[in-house]
């Protein structure tokens, strides 16, 4: 019998007062003015901090909750954090970006919030049913949010083939958790090592559910041959949105993986490494040589979220606590840049995201010094130059990919980088080099947008430049997986 | 009794179906239709296994499927009825305004 206890709910603390947070933000939204509803924007806000907060009172309960199936280790809290940083600058970029847009609804708040709920569940579950329940309450919160501008057509089609293929994959992750339950009885991820210890176990049949549920993940890291959706969604979904689709769900899925194969199916030894190598070897292939072609910066920068994916996934197949640890650092650094980026697009597109050509940011410098190179610096950063967070995220996978005797995979990632700065370049190339009078140039930063701006350029030479505090939390955070 | 093999062969020929259904289908409520046959194949697999497993953690699995599965569906349907008004199509083949 499994009694209730408060060490329990103090371990899922922060999920606890998200989910309150949004609850309200959706209870009050009636009762707002329509000229106030930016309120609900701030007390969302508030609820971020919140959690924030709670977070710490977590840290000194760590352990195991629900019988097994929430896992409140140094881990989790670490990606609790890395939600939490990419909900507060999505929710700081979005208020003024609404406003503006005339989608002004308490609702969007909300499901930022219970979205955020999904993602902290998936990297705190232990347990295959809890991670499968918290994939579907941030997929479900986020497929509302991909069609928010409901009269925009564009929006439209990124919700619905959102909806259609995240439902899809998560038909193949489920399968792969029937599957597996069969197998060896347990759905628990310690359960499952401990009956799946030897490799002569690995039958065909296990074999099948691994590749399975890798399917069903590999959609929501829009990894190669699973990316179709990126850049459609992506690109119609309102800003805000893409940047907080490009990064949550992204790292979940990137925790549940690190979770999955490097703990529950770490006996399965070279089956999930050539899954890993050959699909990190496609996905920065294929991410970077589309982005080559690509006018619209939402789409250049959802190739470029593919092709991230692709270097994350290096850091997952070189395994062992450095690569686990230069995954996570990666993605803090990937999280910081991206939200930038987007929030930058957001507001620079004008009202109905109109400006989203390269060609609409010709001569943005001359014009606007300081939003130029803001966004030059997220570019810059994006490209993996140096100082910046960019260059050693990747200069930490490549260091543990190479530690872990993964050459080819190294050379071809390097290769992809070099690739990876003509395109990031043009856009620069266009702010600073081309004479030109642009519509963007005379769009409004609010204190709001510039505040997660502000914070996003400063973290990304933070971890660029004194990296050392957080390469420290993310070995630390490693330190749960079994190496 | 009917062995496990035969229960596990029903749902890797629903599961099969619909993901082929999700493919070759045109019309979106279809295809959506696809993905909740391929829930269904999940469900025959969860309520296989815990039978023959002895343990009742499979039919638990069943009511958290079937209860997602439901929150999917009307988000999805919502979805799909806000894209029907702006394009008045549901033809998979219409949405194509991003093509590069």
């Amino acid at each position: 019998m499994i009694t209730l206890q408060t060490a329990d709910l103090v371990r899922i603390l922060p999920e606890i007062v998200l989910s309150i947070f949004g609850i309200l933000v959706m209870v009050l939204e009636p009762f707002v003015a329509a000229a106030q509803k930016k309120l609900l924007g701030w007390m969302a806000l508030l609820g971020v901090l919140a959690a924030a907060t709670a977070t710490v009172r977590t840290s000194f309960e760590p352990g195991l909750a629900f019988g097994g199936t929430i896992a409140a280790d140094e881990f989790s809290i670490y990606f609790i954090y890395l939600f939490l940083l990419t909900a507060g600058l999505v929710i700081l970029g979005s208020i003024d970006y609404l406003e503006r847009n005339h989608a002004q609804h308490g609702e969007f708040y909300a499901l930022v919030l219970l979205g955020t709920v999904g993602m902290c569940f998936m990297a705190a579950s232990t347990d295959l049913i809890m991670i499968f329940l918290g994939l579907e309450i941030s997929s479900i919160s986020t497929y509302i949010l991909a069609g928010f501008r409901r009269a925009d057509r564009l929006s439209n089609e990124a919700a619905l083939k959102y909806f259609l293929l995240g439902s899809f994959a998560t038909a193949f992750f489920l399968y792969g958790i029937a599957f597996v339950y069969g197998l060896t009885g347990t759905t628990n991820l310690l359960g499952l090592s401990a009956r799946l210890m030897e490799p002569s176990q690995w039958t065909t049949f296990a074999r099948v559910a691994l590749v399975l549920m890798f399917v069903g993940l590999a959609f929501k890291l829009s990894t190669v041959p699973f990316q179709v959706w990126t850049p459609d969604v992506y690109q119609g979904a309102p800003a805000p949105v893409t940047a907080f689709l490009s990064v949550g769900p992204k790292a979940a899925a990137f925790a549940v993986l690190l979770r999955l194969f490097l703990g529950g199916f770490a006996s399965a030894g070279t089956v999930s490494f050539w899954i890993l190598w050959i699909s990190a070897a496609l996905t920065m292939c294929l991410g970077n040589l589309a982005a080559l072609w690509q006018t619209n910066v939402k789409r250049l920068l959802a190739y470029s979220s593919i092709a991230h994916a692709g270097y994350i996934l290096v850091g997952v197949a070189a395994g062992g606590s450095r690569g686990i640890s230069a995954v996570l650092f990666y993605l803090v650094a990937y999280a910081l840049m991206n939200v930038g980026a987007f929030i930058m697009v957001a507001h620079l597109s004008g009202t109905g995201e109109r400006l989203v050509q390269i060609e609409d940011y010709t001569g943005l410098a001359f014009e606007r010094p300081g939003v130029a190179a803001c966004l030059a610096v997220f570019f810059l950063s994006l490209a993996g130059f140096p100082t910046t967070a960019g260059f050693l995220g990747k200069f930490y996978v490549f260091r543990a990919a190479i530690h872990s005797h993964l050459i080819g995979l190294t050379v071809l990632a390097l290769l992809n980088s070099v690739v990876s700065v003509y395109y990031y370049l043009r856009i620069v190339v266009a702010m600073y080099m081309r004479e030109g009078k642009t519509e963007a140039a005379t769009v409004e930063l609010p204190w709001p947008v510039r505040t997660a701006l502000a914070v996003s350029v400063l973290g990304i030479f933070y971890l660029g430049l004194a990296p050392k505090l957080p390469l420290g939390l993310s070995t630390l955070a490693a330190l749960p997986l079994p190496k | 009794m009917v062995p496990l093999s035969h229960y596990l062969a029903l749902s890797v020929i629903l599961f099969v179906l619909g993901a082929a259904g999700f493919i070759l289908r045109r019309n979106v409520i279809s295809v959506f239709m696809c993905i909740e046959l391929m829930l269904n194949a999940v469900n025959v697999a969860f309520m296989a296994f815990s039978r023959f497993l002895g343990t009742l953690d499979g039919q638990l699995f069943v009511f958290f499927v079937i209860v997602v599965a439901a929150a999917e569906a009307a988000v999805g349907l919502a979805i799909i009825i806000a894209v029907y008004r702006n394009r008045e199509s549901l033809n998979i083949e219409d949405l194509d305004s991003m093509k590069m």
